[in-house]
């Protein structure tokens, strides 16, 4: 129940991050993507949202590691830099300059009710079965030719 | 001026609820995992969690949704917000995070693993925008 209750008070005080830097609009993320400034003036706002969040987050996890207390859960996950991830990262990236949404905009959009965002989030959760479909298929391939060597 | 110093303290306010995330919870603030544990439940099989993280997230939107004018909705067809919402959901689920995850939560850490995600999705989105700008400005999210 407590940790019920403090993922939701995270929830809310992120997703009020997102609305005071206003990265709840899809043109202030194209504004940043658009480098070459085809479409108007370059918009720095993103790089100063994620300073502000890495400097932030960065700082309290060093602080918090040096005061010690309990120990992290390993949180370098073992999956390293590989073809996967990169193929992932360039998909997410043409979705991203396409629509202006990441997830957490997008949540986030839903409560202003507009028929856009939801949307777009139910295509997000469409793609996101379909990737589990297909890396679920990949694993099964990959155990059936261990099997067979 | 003003808009870019918004824009940094609402990344300060990021990087506060990832930090309490971590500490609370001991999880990684990063939206397209916590959706994916929503539907599909944690490593622990737990669905509350996530479930509550994200009606915070719509709890936030409801607050601004009377404090300000709705987000401007992008011009282009709905079929191409589609088919790029599909590509979103998709990659972020392959490459394992998205611009919270990786962006925020993986730099904070200095995982290689994340500036790369990091650097390939925004170099994908900027040329996808240079692209758009050039054959179908009219599916450019306006500004």
């Amino acid at each position: 129940m407590r940790r019920t209750a403090t993922a939701y008070a995270a929830g809310l005080i992120f997703g009020a991050g997102l609305v005071a830097s206003s990265m709840i609009d899809p043109s202030k993320i194209v504004g940043f993507l658009d480098f070459g400034g085809a479409g108007g003036p370059w918009n720095p706002a993103l790089l100063a949202v994620m300073g502000g969040a890495v400097v932030t987050h960065g700082l309290l996890l060093r602080w918090l590691a040096r005061r010690g207390g309990a120990a992290a859960p390993a949180n370098a996950s073992r999956a390293g830099i590989d073809r996967q991830l990169v193929v992932g990262a360039a998909i997410f990236g043409v979705g991203w300059g396409l629509t202006g949404y990441c997830p957490g905009p997008a949540i986030v959009s839903l409560g202003f009710g507009a028929g856009r965002a939801w949307a777009v989030v139910a295509a997000m959760v469409t793609g996101g079965l379909l990737a589990e479909l297909q890396l679920r298929q990949r694993a099964r391939r990959a155990v059936a030719v261990n099997v067979a060597r | 001026m003003s808009a870019l110093w918004s824009a940094a303290l609402g990344g300060v306010l990021i990087g506060l609820a990832a930090t309490f995330y971590w500490a609370a919870n001991w999880r990684i603030a990063g939206v397209s995992g916590i959706v994916r544990a929503a539907l599909a439940g944690d490593e622990a099989g737990g669905r509350s969690e996530p479930l509550a993280f994200l009606l915070g997230l719509i709890t936030a939107g409801l607050i601004a949704s009377v404090l300000r004018a709705p987000p401007a909705v992008p011009g282009q067809p709905l079929a191409v917000a589609l088919v790029g919402g599909v590509l979103v959901g998709f990659g972020t689920r392959v490459g394992g995070g998205c611009t919270s995850g990786h962006g925020v939560c993986g730099i904070s850490r200095v995982r290689p693993r994340s500036l790369v995600a990091t650097a390939t999705f925004v170099a994908l989105g900027a040329l996808t925008v240079a692209v758009l700008a050039r054959t179908v400005p009219s599916w450019l999210v306006a500004r």
